[in-house]
């Protein structure tokens, strides 16, 4: 770590990041992901709504690579086109929620007295419903379709958010460089944003990306039990949906849709971990 | 300490009430007209508008709320569902068990295994148990319940024949259920358990523990684990909100009578009476084990015990303060 010495805390992290070979392997399957959902009509060697009635549920074979559906598609293409959603749904959905939870905490936590107060005890209601439970009635208020699931999603994780900002805020909200910050005259806009919030923020980051991974399958159980994105959608959870009425007779339909969801999440939750360990303050020398 | 179990408790109806109110008014924004989705659409409008006073819709908002808020928590009345026309108190009563159960069973398996794999892969940091027992639960924990549960039936159900795919009745129907609802949750126990015994089992009073002679498995389960559960345990408790909702969509694969089948049923059908109260009873059953897990910690720190007992009300505002 000497060499290291004297650099930002950003170059710092990117260091001990990239010499942790789980989380480089997390990252580079999810870029492979990403590469994949921005190319996903160039790759997919069949149109996702393309129905072929000479081939309905086929085991997989040379010519459809994960077999085809109940009404003839081909499974690889939807898998491949269907990426774009999951990934997006997760990504959006974690940014809108921590968003929102980190503006709430960073008034929160600044303010203190009856604000932080009355913002907590309305974080307490929403957190008095299980996670997916207050995702399902969204979903149920909010209609289906892409956005009002992004939408439902990112409901529930806002108060864990909140409340991790919140909490890292009143640590350092004593500390001496914000008594230094008020002394110099600096607005409290000034000291929440560009002083508390960077200092209190690692473990937000965290939060985030363990975040990403929860929200892609609570999007997938969403469309699985029927809310969410609908079909004809190639999302992953509406297609394992889908299949579940053939699982007797092509189990083939559900191994794919599944096996994809499980390693988008494995890959972010890789990289997730190799994050939480290099913002870790106590592994740093 | 009972003073601040009663204080947790009667802090529990504002925040209940406070979430039927949020249920309710968002149900009154959900799409279509209640009275078109008990009769149909080809209703006459004379029939609609009949129905519509029959439902009080026609009502301003606050009155809808005040009564909804007195039938509910005042004459216990919980109302019909509109599509099946039965008391949706008799389907709480009869579903709620099942769904708690599960969650149960998930709960305990979870810290049954998850804990020892924790335990063993700490104890045996960086050798070839910890990083399968790692492997493991990073594979767990990243794999969705129904998919795994679209597996297990696949497997032992389809090709194996040893269990049955779906339905209620005997033990055996219990299996696959609760293995797919409680994979996740055994995984994330494990990592939480490694971490908090590594940050324990490096501490100064281990090290004494060893000088002095204990032995090395009383070292682990007495002297470090027990220090190690308090993070577990709210781990746990944060758990188990995910637990409950994982069990809602198990249940749905599973086809088990629960709170999750109901729930989801509703939904799709526009049922909202039922969304309505079926969620605001999850949510008092969620606060309720919220609140044990809370008392546990008292009973597995000796540390907030104290805190409890002795200067009870000012250590208890710092406490809620640091929240």
């Amino acid at each position: 770590m000497k060499k290291h010495k004297g650099q930002s805390e950003f170059s710092r992290f990117v260091y001990q990041l990239s010499k942790n070979k789980m989380a480089m392997i997390g990252l580079v399957i999810l870029l492979i992901e990403v590469l994949i959902a921005i190319f996903a009509t160039q790759i997919a060697p069949y149109g996702y709504q393309e129905i072929d009635p000479t081939a309905l549920r086929q085991v997989p074979s040379a010519k459809h690579w994960f077999g085809t559906d109940e009404i003839g598609r081909d499974i690889f293409s939807r898998v491949v086109v269907g990426t774009r959603y999951s990934l997006s749904m997760g990504i959006i959905a974690t940014a809108i929620s921590s968003v929102i939870g980190i503006v709430i905490g960073a008034v929160a936590g600044f303010a203190g007295g009856w604000t932080d107060n009355i913002i907590m005890r309305a974080l307490d209601v929403i957190q008095s419903l299980p996670g997916m439970l207050l995702t399902i009635v969204m979903s149920a208020v909010l209609g289906s379709g892409y956005f009002n699931t992004i939408l439902a999603l990112s409901v529930g994780a806002i108060p864990g958010q909140a409340r991790m900002l919140r909490a890292n805020m009143l640590k350092q909200r004593k500390a001496e460089y914000i008594e230094a910050a008020y002394s110099i005259n600096c607005s409290p806009a000034r000291i929440i944003f560009t002083h508390l919030v960077p200092n209190s923020i690692s473990a937000n980051i965290v939060g985030m990306t363990m975040g990403v991974a929860h929200t892609i399958i609570q999007a997938a159980s969403l469309s699985f039990i029927g809310l969410g994105v609908q079909p004809p959608t190639p999302d992953w959870g509406a297609m394992l949906s889908g299949a579940r009425a053939f699982i007797r007779k092509s189990p083939h339909m559900v191994i794919f849709p599944g096996l994809a969801i499980a390693v988008t999440v494995l890959a972010v939750n890789m990289l997730g971990d190799g994050i939480r360990d290099a913002l870790d303050p106590k592994l740093k020398k | 300490m009972l003073r601040y179990f009663l204080k947790r408790l009667l802090w529990m109806i504002p925040i209940i009430l406070a979430v039927a109110i949020v249920v309710f008014t968002l149900m009154t924004y959900c799409p279509g007209d209640p009275a078109e989705i008990i009769l149909g659409s080809e209703a006459t409008e004379e029939a609609l508008e009949a129905k519509r006073e029959e439902l009080g819709l026609n009502d301003p908002y606050f009155v809808r709320l005040a009564r909804f808020l007195s039938d509910t928590f005042i004459h216990f009345n919980l109302g019909v569902a509109w599509r099946t026309g039965i008391p949706i108190a008799d389907s709480i009563v009869e579903r709620l068990p099942r769904t708690m159960m599960l969650s149960g069973i998930t709960l305990i398996l979870s810290f049954a295994i998850g804990v020892p794999l924790g335990v063993i892969a700490a104890v045996h940091q960086n050798r070839w148990q910890d990083s399968l027992c790692m492997v493991l639960a990073l594979v767990g924990v990243s794999m969705p319940n129904f998919w795994l549960a679209l597996l297990l039936v696949i497997l032992f159900a389809v090709k194996l024949k040893w269990l049955p795919a779906l339905g209620i009745g005997g033990i055996q129907y219990y299996i696959l259920p609760a293995i797919s609802a409680s994979a996740t949750h055994i995984a994330s126990a494990a990592r939480q358990s490694r971490s908090s015994m590594l940050d324990v089992i490096r501490s100064d009073y281990i090290t004494t523990a060893r000088a002095k002679g204990v032995p090395e498995n009383k070292v682990i389960i007495k002297h470090a684990l027990k220090n190690a559960l308090i993070p577990i345990i709210t781990m746990m408790g944060t758990q188990f909100g995910k637990m409950l909702g994982g069990a809602m969509i198990i249940e749905t694969i599973f086809s088990i009578p629960g709170m999750g089948t109901l729930i989801i049923t509703a939904v799709n059908n526009r049922d909202y009476p039922v969304v309505q109260t079926g969620t605001i009873f999850l949510a008092i059953v969620f606060s309720f084990s919220m609140l044990l897990v809370d008392m546990l910690y008292a009973a597995v720190d000796p540390r907030i015990k104290a805190q409890y007992q002795n200067k009870g009300k000012k250590k208890v505002a710092v406490k809620k303060g640091a929240n």
